[in-house]
């Protein structure tokens, strides 16, 4: 019998690698309740948490779930859960007050097809705005999307980082073709994942250990408060309500704005250290494909099959989505000739990227496709090879 | 019959209904694929049964990075159920290979003349033979290899042995080794 | 007792309650339980819901937490499955509860959670001036009930019962004693305990009913409240429209967080062992 060549590769699902990467960060507490098609990561860790001495709790729904994940945070535990658009919209109202309590979580939204019950087992980047503006009032908050199975466990991993360094819920926003698709995982030669814990942010200085009273909402320079758990020492309030630094409610306008201020700048004035993009070939494109989740691998087989065509494409994919990079891709796109951005929605991001390109003058075209399937590479190239076509034209041609 | 070689991209898809283990079927596949140093990808499409309704799994096997990871064009289409082969031997490449129960598929022509048609009796020969029909799944990935050599088998043997308890591998392998004969007769027949 | 109201308030008093109110009844009668249960303030975590009642989390010196409405027992889930050590306390209002949370309240109950709900039940949403809760007894106005309600009621001591929760009393506030040690047995209890405190609203309740002086409301509790003593001698006609106090219901039940260390230890120990035999 002939030798197995690769020894050290595995089989692995999307939502298998979110749940390892869970585990690998540390989490410690899962709240959930079954959707598809998110449902095979509570399968996966209530199978492996309990070996690990973690806490595994299936919900009676989707607020329960985040309620229970909350609890669990605010006395120390990483707390993750898994859903999907129906369910993540019962979480927003959770969401709304983990932001503005400052809690640390991860939310793994599979989006599938909507709204409302819509195609629960088949694809669709829905809920880009949901993340964004589901809950509300003003607050930011950070999503990110990974386009491959092995990008989804360090997308994980990165998304309880930054929970932590951020004290933010962190909605890692998978679509349901990266959920359940299969491929090979394998990161044996790679470098030990950095794990981020509450720990490392608390300075002993900030707590009354330190002399001073514990202020679990200081208006800290980085506008992160360090946070020490509840129910070890720092007898502090927790509430939904605005509150002052003390944490206790307050109405007074020059606190409120001092807060909400702070709330939303610890995330938006670090878009620059949250936000990751990719570029592949994009100096020198004449055209750049911005994407993100599955459909950048669309992209990705569109731009290798139009370069060998001769035309000078480049791909922008965004591994983050809130906050949005707007800078990098006015910088990445403002002396394009094109900029294309496919989306499995009705263009939901394409509002923020034609946004961040106003001014420039550089053409802007939103390709959508809401039929329940991935977009396939050729209505991209189409796309692509037809606008480059009237864009020529218009600029005064022969190019 | 000649053997499909390896190209830059394979594409295979497996179909039947729900509840045959045509998912796994593709699972195994694409898991062998890694073990032979390819890069492989493998998806689905569902309805909401477990059991009956139709059943979809496809692999992309490429010897580079996979981007889009679905199959467009298949180079092989498996086919356990006569809905399966209604709704996909149309998409089969020219030149490709069409696999079928002979039993419960009858072939009306839609795949095309350039096809290469392998029918055989996958489910009766589980059922009878090995006693045990759920094992038609193992059984057809066997002739599909054993027509194909797509993977090798070391690999093939390493992805049972990986998704089959200890207990029941046994007969996933003698269920493999007997379609992989089936198909060598076949094939054999075939050159005749 | 002005220690114990020292030890267990924090110093942002006055509270948001009015006049004749009976929640700063149940606030006391919290500390003074807290005082004889004797348990560190360090050690204990109180959870709230919304609305008046659920103010209280942010005036008592322990660890607290005032959530979302409905929502304090699945946050205090969390929390007490993660921290088992923290004796756990959470304290929701009837409409909090029973309506908007009634999902969490059972789902409490079935699990057997070890900790005490206190469901302040003054028969309204008094917060959002006088709406008619699931609590509100058939007949009663409200600002959404003006010929009254047609609703029927929950009785949440039967609720709690059928849901599963092991230990089932209800005070009101007229008998605050009473109401301390039922909190004081409650937390004693291994599992999860549900006391509804009834309590007055003279503003939001008792206006739209004629009995709008905080006195007269007292006196209406202490004449419609009769003992689960007392109860069980009298005929259901003589039972009508009367509240019965005291403990209704109290057994032994496999514990949540029990149950989940013992799931964790069992498969930390097959992981150990099956760890060891691969390295053979």
């Amino acid at each position: 019998m002939t030798e197995i060549k690769n020894k050290h590769v595995q089989l692995m699902q999307g939502n298998e690698a979110c749940a390892l990467g869970a585990i690998k960060a540390g989490a410690s507490f899962f709240g959930g309740y079954p959707i598809t098609p998110s449902t095979e990561i509570a399968e996966y860790i209530a199978r492996e948490f309990p070996k690990l001495g973690r806490y595994f709790m299936q919900m009676e729904d989707e607020i329960a779930s985040i309620g229970a994940m909350i609890g669990a945070s605010m006395v120390g535990h990483k707390a993750f859960t898994a859903t999907s658009g129906p369910g993540f919209s019962l979480m927003q109202e959770l969401i709304g007050y983990a932001a503005v309590a400052e809690i640390p979580l991860v939310i793994i939204d599979v989006m599938r097809f909507g709204p409302s019950t819509g195609l629960p087992t088949m694809p669709q980047s829905g809920d880009i705005m949901q993340a964004r503006w589901g809950t509300h009032g003003d607050h930011s908050i950070i999503a990110l999307s990974p386009s491959s199975v092995q990008e989804a466990y360090y997308t994980t991993i990165r998304a309880f980082n930054l929970a932590e360094q951020y004290r933010t819920p962190v909605v890692v926003l998978l679509d349901e073709k990266i959920g359940h698709l299969r491929e090979g995982f394998d990161i044996s030669q790679d470098l030990e994942p950095e794990i981020i814990n509450r720990a490392d942010f608390v300075d002993k200085a900030a707590t009354s250990a330190g002399g001073g009273k514990y202020l679990p909402f200081a208006n800290t320079p980085s506008g992160v408060p360090p946070f020490v758990p509840l129910g070890q020492g720092e007898r502090y309030h927790f509430t939904g309500l605005t509150h002052n630094q003390a944490g206790f409610y307050t109405a007074d306008a020059e606190q409120v704005a001092t807060f909400m201020h702070r709330l939303c700048h610890k995330i938006e004035d670090h878009v620059n250290e949250i936000a990751e993009v990719e570029q592949l070939d994009c100096a020198g494109a004449d055209c750049v494909i911005i994407a993100y989740g599955a459909v950048a691998r669309s992209a990705q087989e569109a731009m290798v099959e139009l370069q060998s065509q001769g035309y000078k494409v480049g791909l922008l994919r965004l591994k983050t989505i809130w906050p949005f990079p707007a800078e990098q891709i006015r910088e990445i796109c403002a002396d394009k000739k094109l900029v294309v951005m496919p989306e499995m929605n009705m263009g939901q991001l394409a509002v923020e990227a034609k946004a961040a390109l106003i001014g420039s003058g550089v053409p802007f075209h939103s390709i959508t496709q809401v039929n329940g399937r991935l977009i396939a590479p050729a209505p991209i190239m189409q796309a692509v090879i037809e606008q480059m076509a009237e864009h020529s034209v218009k600029q005064g041609g022969g190019r | 019959m000649k053997r499909l070689v390896m190209k830059m991209k394979y594409e295979v898809r497996f179909s039947g209904t729900g509840g045959q283990g045509i998912i796994r079927c593709a699972v195994l596949l694409a898991e062998a694929a890694l073990y032979d140093g390819y890069f492989a990808a493998q998806s689905q499409v569902y309805g909401p049964e477990s059991r009956g309704g139709s059943s979809q799994g496809e692999v992309v096997i490429k010897d580079t990075p996979i981007y889009y990871p679905k199959v467009t064009v298949p180079d092989v289409l498996l086919c356990l159920s006569q809905e399966a082969y209604n709704k996909y031997a149309g998409d089969i490449a020219e030149g490709g290979l069409l696999i079928c129960d002979s039993d419960f598929v009858q072939p009306d022509g839609r795949e095309g003349d350039t096809v290469q048609l392998c029918r055989l009796p996958m489910l009766e020969t589980a059922r009878d033979k090995l006693q045990n029909e759920l094992s038609a799944n193992v059984l057809a990935l066997g002739v599909l290899v054993g027509l194909t050599n797509v993977v090798s088998e070391a690999a093939v043997h390493r992805a049972l042995a990986n998704n089959f308890k200890a207990k029941i591998l046994p007969l996933n392998l003698t269920a493999y080794q007997e379609g992989f004969q089936m198909a060598q007769s076949q094939a054999a027949a075939l050159n005749k | 007792m002005e220690a114990v109201y020292e030890k267990y308030f924090r110093d942002n008093l006055p509270h948001i309650w009015c006049p004749g109110c009976g929640n700063g009844i149940v606030m006391s009668a919290l500390a003074r339980a807290l005082d004889k249960l004797g348990y560190p303030q360090d050690d204990i975590l109180l959870v709230s819901g919304i609305g008046c009642s659920s103010r209280m989390s942010g005036y008592m010196d322990l660890n607290t937490v005032h959530t979302a409405h409905g929502r304090a027992l699945a946050f205090a889930t969390g929390a007490k499955v993660c921290e088992p050590r923290l004796k756990t306390f959470v304290v929701m209002g009837d409409g909090d509860a029973a309506a908007i949370g009634g999902n969490h309240f059972i789902h409490a109950c079935r699990r057997n959670i070890d900790m005490t709900a206190i469901v302040i039940n003054n028969s309204i949403y008094g917060m959002t001036g006088g709406q008619f809760s699931p609590l509100t007894p058939t007949g009663k106005r409200a600002t959404t009930a003006p010929y009254g309600s047609i609703d029927r009621a929950f009785n949440l001591v039967d609720l709690a019962k059928g849901a599963g929760a092991t230990y089932v009393a209800r005070g009101d506030v007229f008998h605050a004693a009473q109401l301390t040690n039922l909190l004081v047995e409650a937390s004693r209890h291994k599992g999860f305990a549900v006391v509804e405190a009834v309590a007055t609203c003279p503003i939001s309740f008792g206006r739209y009913n004629n009995i709008p002086e905080p006195a007269d409301m007292l006196f209406w509790l202490r004449d419609n409240t009769v003992t689960v003593q007392q109860a069980a001698k009298m005929s259901d006609e003589e039972l009508t429209d009367k509240i019965i106090i005291g403990k209704h219901f109290e057994t032994e039940a496999v514990e949540y967080c029990e149950e989940m260390a013992r799931l964790l230890a069992d498969k930390q120990a097959d992981n150990e062992k099956a760890g060891d035999e691969n390295e053979v």
